[in-house]
């Protein structure tokens, strides 16, 4: 130990580490393996509340109702990122010192790895009674040639590919006129951890990319119509902060058509778009797309998420013109696709704007009480709305969501009685508004498929890294490690072979592979079971 | 008899046969262990009645094996018997088992995991046949109790609670991912579920060993199954196996949930649950080789494990909205 002069004593530096021996401290205490262990204990742990509590970026609706549901609880954990666990400062912060410490600790592993590769074999210890043995067995079989036979057994194949599958061996000739072999495996076995962690790494950096690099839009596309691939024609839209837009694929997407099957129980069966692809410059192609089965567009994937109804409304206002004309998308509330949409008529010729809220019943039954829908298939479609006049609040500028009807400044329909008045269309059907406000038609019900488009460039390389990790981790698990020694002298005109082998505990094939080396050294055949070795 | 009669039949005798097979197993432990602990007075008797007898303690290393060589070779031991049926009604309950299962494959016209009900009795299955290939290999009788009294359980819950009605298949789940991906899920929980009866055995063991917990009469039937450190080479390798297919399931998982939602890993309760049980069954092999973690804590971490795995498809489906919800229905 360095001694430093205080006063006229000498004593004993203290153990001062200093800047950089701090750092060396902490960096060995992150990669050791108790840390290792104790970070990956905490990510399961931190993962836990991400399915117990609503989560914004996976149910950004339940998470709102969660907050306004509780006052106190809500902002705290949100501010807490109990809200969003998998973007939170302290998740990622778990993840990237468990990586840290991987990196730390697979590096300095892998050179150690590429010397002990290198160094020879360790010579046959001078006593074997500690492992587990076989033998003595007496042979006529010549020394050399009985080393040389249990030899071939443990390492059939010569060359490199036998290096690295087979037994890397060893053979001395001791001063006691004893010949010792010495065979160990368990360096793919090692390879297979490095390969595994390594490819840990790989799975991370490639997710890492493809966060930056993807893509993802929303688009709902009613029968007979087409969509274009741009972000304005997007209904929602997102991309990693490296994705450049003007990178789109200007393709389109017709949809001619939409099949839904349903059971008679009214289950789905089978939902299927069947669209006309067209890429600028092209043939139009007829292909579909169905749960399952996205399409590949231009390396951009289309899957079909959902899909609904559509009904043709048109409305004409008090002077008879056309105010408005077309699909609406209704969106299913339940399993027989009861479904709920709201018309907005702004552009009317005379009065004020007019704005409706529909309720489609596509099997329409009425019971005693209740009116419903008694199957998701077209039989019978009815829609039901309530009529509202007055401002749809449409100039603030501010964008309104389609699907909600901003009532603050409109006014129900009502009848003579002062009710409001609920109009009741079948399929071809019109209606007269009351006080000659105009009136409404049901003229058609087209499905619509709600299309998810998505581009993700790291997906060949997570693929690649997840084969990389379930090969390593099956490598490193199932690979063996294991030593064989054998040893052969000669006494008398005959040859003794001792045998002894070491491997851990849970490694039951250890004794079969030794009994194989001993049968080839002595030459006689190999007794099954011989090496099981015993549970009790 | 239609093939529903007739699959929840079958299964209705596997459970049975299962419950009679659970005491089989459970009186050959405590005949097993008797006869361990008869063996251990003997050989301190005849050693006591060889010291008195030649009055030379020089002869008492070889008395031992005479003693165990007298037992061994007596009168046909009474364990084995109830070996015999507990190895042939489980047997008999899990070829019961298969055909029940077949029959609702059939039934319903697609493979029979697809909600919960079949879940549970594929994961019975599979546990009580990764039990039957082990034991063809190395004698596993010990775990026996345990893995038929697991799938009584399991089976009688289903076939009570769970039962539902064969019903086709929604189309998120029509696709040939759903034989691999919930196949290899279903399997791991079979082998998972052998591994957790011998991690349990081996805490138990352990204690009594130490002579902290399970030391009394009742727990005698302990001393018939191997010790703390043979279970846990044993369930390390069970481990092993499950853990690897575990990595494979969720990587079909994943590679699934991209061809059918656009994304493949989105924080679903379900993903987060099966990353949950990667973790702590990852964290389990570290420990196995961390000082200090090695032993009785990495055997609570792979029962850490094991619950997150039960958890996942009963509590998460049951009650955890998400994507996989159909799961619950
Ligand atoms: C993302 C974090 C990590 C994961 C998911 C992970 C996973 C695994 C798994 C599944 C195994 C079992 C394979 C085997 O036993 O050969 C393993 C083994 C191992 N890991 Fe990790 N690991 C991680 C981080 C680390 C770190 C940070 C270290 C270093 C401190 C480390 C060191 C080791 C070692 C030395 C083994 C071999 C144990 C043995 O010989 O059985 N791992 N790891």
């Amino acid at each position: 130990m360095a001694r430093m002069k205080l006063d006229n004593y000498v004593v004993p530096a203290a153990p001062r580490l200093g800047f950089r021996g701090w750092l060396r401290w902490i960096w060995r205490q992150v990669t050791s393996m108790r840390v290792a262990l104790i970070l990956l204990l905490l990510l399961a742990l931190a993962s836990i509340p991400g399915s117990v509590l609503p989560q914004w970026p996976q149910n950004a609706a339940n998470t709102r109702e969660f907050m306004s549901r509780h006052e106190f609880w809500g902002p705290l954990l949100d501010r807490l990122g109990f809200l969003d666990v998998f973007g939170s400062a302290w998740f990622t912060a778990i993840y990237v010192l468990l990586f840290a410490s991987l990196v730390g600790c697979i590096a300095p592993r892998a050179v150690h790895h590429w010397r002990e590769l290198r160094r020879p074999v360790a010579a046959t210890p001078r006593s074997l009674k500690r492992y587990d043995g076989a033998g003595p067995e007496a042979t006529d079989v010549p020394v050399d040639d009985a080393v040389e036979a249990a030899r071939t057994a443990l390492r059939p194949r010569a060359g490199i590919l036998g290096a690295i599958t087979g037994y890397r061996v060893r053979v001395d000739r001791r001063d006691d006129g004893s010949v010792a072999l010495a065979a160990e495996t368990g360096h793919v076995r090692e390879l297979g951890n490095l390969v595994f962690h390594a490819s840990l790494v790989l799975l991370l950096l490639a997710v890492a990319y493809g966060t930056l690099f993807t893509y993802r839009g929303q688009a709902i596309v009613v029968e007979g119509r087409s969509f274009t691939n741009a972000v304005l024609a997007y209904d929602t839209y997102s991309s990693g902060k490296l994705f450049n837009p003007a990178n789109l694929d200007p393709f389109t997407l017709r949809l001619d058509s939409l099949d839904a099957e349903f059971s008679d129980t009214g289950r789905p069966l089978h939902f299927q778009a069947n669209v006309t692809f067209t890429d600028p410059g092209a043939e139009p192609v007829q292909t579909d797309i169905s749960v399952n089965h996205p399409l590949d567009a231009d390396g951009a994937n289309v899957y079909l998420q959902g899909n609904g109804y559509a009904p043709v409304i048109t409305v004409k206002d008090a002077a008879g013109e056309v105010a408005f004309s077309g699909p609406v998308v209704f969106l299913a509330k339940d399993a027989v696709y009861t479904s709920t949409g709201v018309i907005k008529v702004p552009d009317v010729s005379t009065g004020e704007q007019m704005g409706f809220k529909a309720t489609l019943y596509p099997s329409f039954a009425e019971g005693p009480f209740a009116v419903g829908s008694v199957s998701p298939n077209p039989d019978n479609p009815v829609i039901e709305m309530l009529a509202y006049t007055g401002d749809l609040g449409l100039d603030a500028g501010v964008p309104q969501n389609v699907y909600t009807l901003d009532e603050t400044h409109l006014s129900p329909v009502q009848d003579a009685d002062g009710q409001p008045v609920t109009l009741r269309l079948a399929l071809g059907e019109a209606v007269e508004l009351p006080d000659g406000l105009g009136s409404v038609s049901f003229d058609a019900l087209p499905r619509y498929g709600a299309f998810d488009l998505r581009s993700d460039p790291s997906l060949p390389w997570l693929l690649t890294a997840a084969i990389l990790t379930l090969a390593g981790l099956a490598t490193s698990l199932f690979a063996s490690r294991r030593k064989v020694w054998i040893v052969a002298r000669a006494e008398g005109g005959t040859t003794v072979v001792t045998g002894a082998a070491h491997a851990p505990a849970h490694d039951a094939g250890v004794g079969g592979v030794l009994e194989r080396a001993m049968a080839a050294a002595v030459g006689r055949d190999v007794v099954e079971d011989a090496g099981e070795r015993e549970e009790e | 008899m239609n093939v529903t009669d007739l699959s929840v039949m079958a299964l209705g005798g596997a459970t049975v046969l299962y419950a009679i097979a659970m005491f089989a197993y459970a009186i050959r432990l405590a005949r097993v262990a008797d006869e361990k602990v008869a063996a251990k007075a003997a050989r301190v008797v005849d050693r006591d009645a060889v010291a008195v007898g030649a009055g030379a303690p020089v002869a008492a290393p070889a008395a031992p094996l005479a003693a165990e060589v007298t037992v061994a070779s007596s009168t046909p031991k009474r364990s084995a018997k109830a070996a015999g049926i507990a190895r042939s009604t489980t047997l008999m309950g899990a070829l019961l088992h298969g055909v029940g299962l077949l029959a609702r494959g059939i039934d319903a016209g697609h493979v029979p995991w697809s909600n919960m009900y079949e879940y549970t009795i594929s994961g019975s299955f599979f546990a009580v046949v990764a039990f039957l290939v082990i034991q063809r290999r190395k004698d596993i009788a010990f775990l026996g109790a345990g893995v038929t009294g697991m799938a009584t359980i399991a089976l009688g819950l289903a076939l009570t609670v769970l039962y539902k009605d064969v019903d086709t298949l929604p189309p998120a789940l029509q696709s040939y991912w759903l034989l691999i991906h919930v196949s290899i899920a279903t399997i791991v929980t079979g082998i998972l579920t052998v591994s957790f009866i011998a991690t349990v055995l081996q805490l138990m063991r352990d204690s009594r060993a130490r002579g902290t917990r399970w030391t009394g009469d009742r727990a005698r039937f302990l001393e018939a199954v191997p010790t703390a450190a043979k279970l846990e080479a044993l369930s390390f390798r069970m481990n092993a196996v499950g853990f690897v297919l575990w990595t494979f399931t969720v990587m079909a998982g994943a590679i699934w949930a991209e061809h059918a939602w656009g994304r493949y890993w989105g924080w679903d309760p379900k993903e987060v649950w099966s990353f949950v049980i990667w973790v702590l069954y990852a964290a389990y092999l570290h420990a196995r080789t961390t000082q200090g973690w090695a032993g009785r804590r990495s055997a609570w971490l792979a029962i850490a494990g094991y619950v997150a795995l039960i958890m996942n498809f009963t509590v998460v489906n049951l009650f955890f909205q998400g994507l996989h919800t159909y799961a619950g229905s």
